[in-house]
């Protein structure tokens, strides 16, 4: 039986380990924010907080989240919106949506050890979050937008 | 083309809301006569139709003043929900705030419903303006009636009906119950507002699903639900046109989760959007099906098609490219024998390509009682109802789809293959089945852009300029997809920026040789314009260094004077658009050169020594582009790209931050395609399957800032989810010969460059 957190709530899960912690909270607590993109850690869009890190979730087993706390994209902004989904709409970030998701979750994880990224520390902290539309050029001003503004 | 009718008083819409629903229908002359017009009710209605007062199938309003309105295309990052209602608020003048957008269903009533072709404003912007006139006039004489005046004194205001003369003002909800007894006006009848008078058309407004896009509350296909749903992942047969031969499903049963394991069948040629068959794997949820077909052990009849090398196809494609083709168009004396002095010859490649949009293919959908319930992120739902139609047998109108959210799209969610197996894997369980693509399906099951092979030719005279230009293209085409035989180019891809070369030359000639299909060949975000775009504005680049001229004052004489194009026995399909309204104006181009030019400071640029600027120009979806791209480029190799300038007239805009969007979307999309791109084959099966070995643009490689400007215009609004691609691409590989004096004649530059 494994325990954990997602989004502030005690869980247990008795199944396989292996599964991937992207499943679980999908298609198991339907939590569907976080999204597939491509299961191999290679572009992002599952991106969600361990312990307040940001971590891909879709290589992520469940084994590995026993005893951590979890936070997904819909816990975020739950008490208000989160300074860089603030931002990201007031720049019209999003296209499709689809990866930003975890483009959010890892810009609100760099801004809180990095409170003033430079360019380049945006681009390494951004650069395995794939966006196909290519949002990038907003994203970068929008973490500029919400640097300094998140707890 | 459109005639509108009241519907507000049909059967079907008063036993849900009784008498006061106000709803007009449109109807398009070119499409069956609507499923209302026969008086069936659709089991399904959308808050528009359940309005009090609503005029016509793309708005309602109820007596709260809420007004609705109807998207009927599907959104993938266009922002579409919201540019083309805010056509129609605008003409209703109504107050956008209170305005709620509803995602249509597939229903052919709406009309035409696949968003692809850059098409969706410019095909609907003047019936949206007209449903919302006509709305506009109906509640303008419910109020002169109220108020018994004539409804010639009465005017409207934000969300109101005013008589000026005694001041008496009337909220449009106020009034839809009286309207929704009106007779619709005639088309005649209505006033359009004058461009001046625009509230939102040319202002634009955010896209309306901001915030549940920034929350992980936006429902795309890949998060729908429904109860009692089981997951499905599929082996499809790894070579196209291949078939299972022999299952071994032992293993695969004893994974935890996994139910049971389903075949489906081989499709029948032509392919078309079919699905591919192979072995599905039902589970209890998406891992454990992924985990089962781990399991599978399946033997392959892999057909006809196994002997596909992409490398040896490269060969041959380029060999037919040098052989005398299919003529196109011919200009002067191109019949005669190509002149000998002073010819400048050279061959481009651009190789087949994956859409990979960032959802994989997903699709659920649930058979019963003999009607389908499919919610899937789709470009074109009622191809959804056609193919589930004919894979079920079961009538068109007992298919309702649902369109969700789109994860990208880029054209291959026009094609609904896996919708289709999601329907037909439910009719065989009798539950409702969700089908997930991981994404090496996606990647190895795709309708890849055509490879294409383009062969260039030009003879210069003193100051460089052709006296005589040919141009031969070789590429296996999308039509292939609906007939097997098919293996020369369909005018509207020829069209596409290759017919249309709009140099003014003596002597001008442009074919097209055959290509036989090995996989499924689809359009892919400006499709034929990248490969041929890339050719034609490529060696125009190399003709102007060689003749020591400025790309931009050299493609200015070649374009020519500002005129009109004249197709007059040339097959030329202008993106299915009438060729008066939208003709084909050079002046256009060099507009949008020369705005170009002066933004960027081209005239003071300075290339070399790994420092480069690039220019291309380009017409496409009827629009006007021209883009200067930087790029810097180290000792080692790294590409940065620090600016893109692109110049876009597209005609009336109505939502200029979307356009934006879209030019800064298209340029990143374009660096992917040059840096990266490419599928290959060996053994028919397609060597790539994941974002490792088909890399797409990541932000550090992806241009730093592209600045978009907009030219002011009065002409008919045109595409821009597209026409950014081909020019950028172009220009990309003329910054990177500016900056090396290196030639990119073969993309992508990971397979054929010294960059990396």
């Amino acid at each position: 039986m494994i325990k954990l957190k997602v989004n502030g709530i005690d869980r247990s899960f008795d199944g396989d380990p292996d599964m991937p912690l992207l499943w679980y909270v999908r298609d198991i607590l339907a939590l569907t924010g976080t999204k597939f993109g491509c299961g191999m850690a290679l572009c992002g869009a599952c991106t969600v907080h361990k312990n307040g890190q940001a971590i891909r979730s879709c290589v992520t087993p469940m084994s590995s989240a026993a005893n951590s706390e979890i936070r997904t994209i819909e816990d975020l902004g739950a008490s208000g919106l989160h300074p860089v989904q603030k931002a990201w709409m007031e720049l019209n970030v999003p296209q499709c949506g689809y990866c930003q998701s975890g483009q959010i979750m890892q810009a609100a994880s760099l801004l809180k050890g990095t409170p003033h990224p430079t360019d380049n520390e945006i681009d390494e902290a951004m650069a395995g979050n794939i966006c196909r539309c290519g949002t990038y050029q907003r994203i970068r001003q929008a973490i500029k937008l919400a640097a300094g503004k998140t707890a | 083309m459109t005639q509108i009718e009241n519907v507000s008083r049909r059967k079907f819409l008063q036993g849900a809301f009784g008498a006061g629903a106000f709803v007009l229908a449109v109807r398009h002359a070119r499409f069956i006569p609507s499923i209302l017009a026969q008086g069936a009710p659709l089991d399904w209605q959308s808050e528009a139709d359940r309005a009090a007062f609503h005029p016509n199938l793309f708005v309602g309003i109820q007596p709260d003043g809420t007004v609705y309105i109807v998207a009927h295309r599907s959104e993938m990052g266009t922002v579409i929900r919201t540019s083309l209602p805010l056509v129609l608020a605008d003409e209703l003048d109504a107050d956008w705030k209170r305005v709620k957008i509803d995602q249509g269903i597939g229903d052919k009533r709406y009309g035409d419903q696949n968003t692809d072709g850059s098409q969706s404003v410019r095909r609907f912007f003047t019936t949206m303006r007209e449903c919302g006139a006509t709305a506009r006039l109906m509640l303008v004489q419910a109020a002169a009636a109220r108020w018994n005046v004539p409804p010639a004194e009465c005017s409207t205001e934000l969300h109101v009906v005013v008589h000026k003369a005694s001041g008496r003002r009337l909220a449009y909800g106020d009034l839809a119950a009286d309207a929704s007894h009106l007779p619709v006006p005639k088309k005649e009848d209505l006033q359009l507002k004058k461009p001046a008078d625009w509230r939102y058309i040319g202002k634009g407004a955010k896209s309306v699903d901001l915030e549940n896009l920034c929350t992980g509350n936006a429902v795309f296909g890949m998060d729908a639900r429904m109860e009692g749903m089981v997951y499905a992942s599929i082996e499809h047969p790894p070579v196209f046109g291949g078939k299972v031969k022999t299952v071994d499903d032992q293993e695969t049963l004893k994974v935890a989760g996994v139910r049971q394991t389903v075949s489906i069948d081989p499709f029948k040629p032509p392919a078309a959007f079919q699905p591919l068959g192979g072995v599905a794997v039902i589970a209890d949820n998406t891992w454990a099906a992924f985990q089962g077909r781990k399991k599978l052990k399946i033997t392959w009849d892999n057909g006809p098609n196994e002997t596909y090398d992409s490398a040896e196809y490269k060969k041959e494609l380029r060999e037919t490219s040098h052989k005398p083709g299919k003529v196109i168009r011919s200009v002067g004396d191109s019949d005669k024998t190509f002149p000998t002095e002073n010819v400048v010859e050279a061959d481009y490649y651009v190789p087949l390509l994956a859409h990979t949009p960032m959802e994989p293919l997903v699709a659920l959908a649930e058979f019963k009682d003999g009607k389908v319930t499919a919610w899937a992120p789709t470009q074109n739902p009622q191809a959804v109802q056609a193919i589930v139609s004919s894979q079920l047998g079961i009538a068109k109108e007992d298919v309702v789809c649902h369109v969700t959210f789109l994860g990208g799209g880029f054209g291959r969610k026009s094609k609904p293959d896996y919708v289709a197996e999601a329907a037909v894997l439910s009719k065989k369980l009798g539950r409702p089945v969700k089908v997930v693509w991981k994404r090496e399906d996606d990647v190895q099951f795709d309708y890849y852009n055509a490879v294409a092979a383009m062969y260039m030719k030009a003879a210069v005279d003193g100051k460089g300029k052709p006296t005589a230009w040919l141009q031969r293209s070789v590429f296996p085409p999308i039509s292939s997809i609906f007939d097997v035989t098919q293996v020369y180019g369909d005018p509207p891809h020829l069209a596409q920026g290759w017919t249309d070369l709009p140099y003014d030359l003596p002597s001008i000639r442009i074919e097209n040789g055959p290509a036989q299909a090995h996989v499924r060949i689809g359009w892919l975000r400006s499709v034929a314009n990248i490969y041929h775009g890339f050719a034609v504005q490529c060696f125009t680049d190399e003709l102007a260094h060689r003749a020591h001229r400025d790309p931009v004052e050299y493609q200015l004489d070649l374009i020519g004077p500002p005129r009109t194009l004249d197709f007059t026995g040339v097959t030329y399909p202008n993106y299915g658009a009438d060729y008066k309204t939208y003709p084909w104006e050079t002046g256009r181009l060099r507009g949008v050169i020369e705005t170009v030019a002066a933004k960027s400071g081209w005239a003071k640029k300075k290339s070399g020594k790994g420092h480069g600027f690039g220019f291309a120009a380009h017409r496409s979806f009827l629009t006007y582009v021209a883009t200067v791209v930087e790029v810097e480029i180290s000792d080692d190799g790294t590409i940065r790209i620090p600016r893109v300038d692109t110049a876009v007239d597209a005609g009336i805009v109505v939502n200029p931050e979307a356009l934006r969007a879209q030019f800064e979307g298209a340029a990143v999309f374009g660096t992917s395609i040059v840096r990266t791109g490419e599928i290959t084959a060996k053994n028919g099966i397609i060597q790539q399957s994941n974002f490792n070995d088909y890399p797409v643009a990541r932000i550090h490689e992806a241009p730093a800032h592209t600045n978009v400007y907009i030219t002011e215009s009065s002409a008919p609004p045109a595409g821009v989810g597209e026409p950014g691609v081909p020019p950028f691409v172009a220009a990309f590989c003329n910054a990177i010969f500016a900056a090396t004096s290196k030639r990119v004649r073969d993309l992508p530059l990971s397979s054929n460059g010294n960059f990396d």
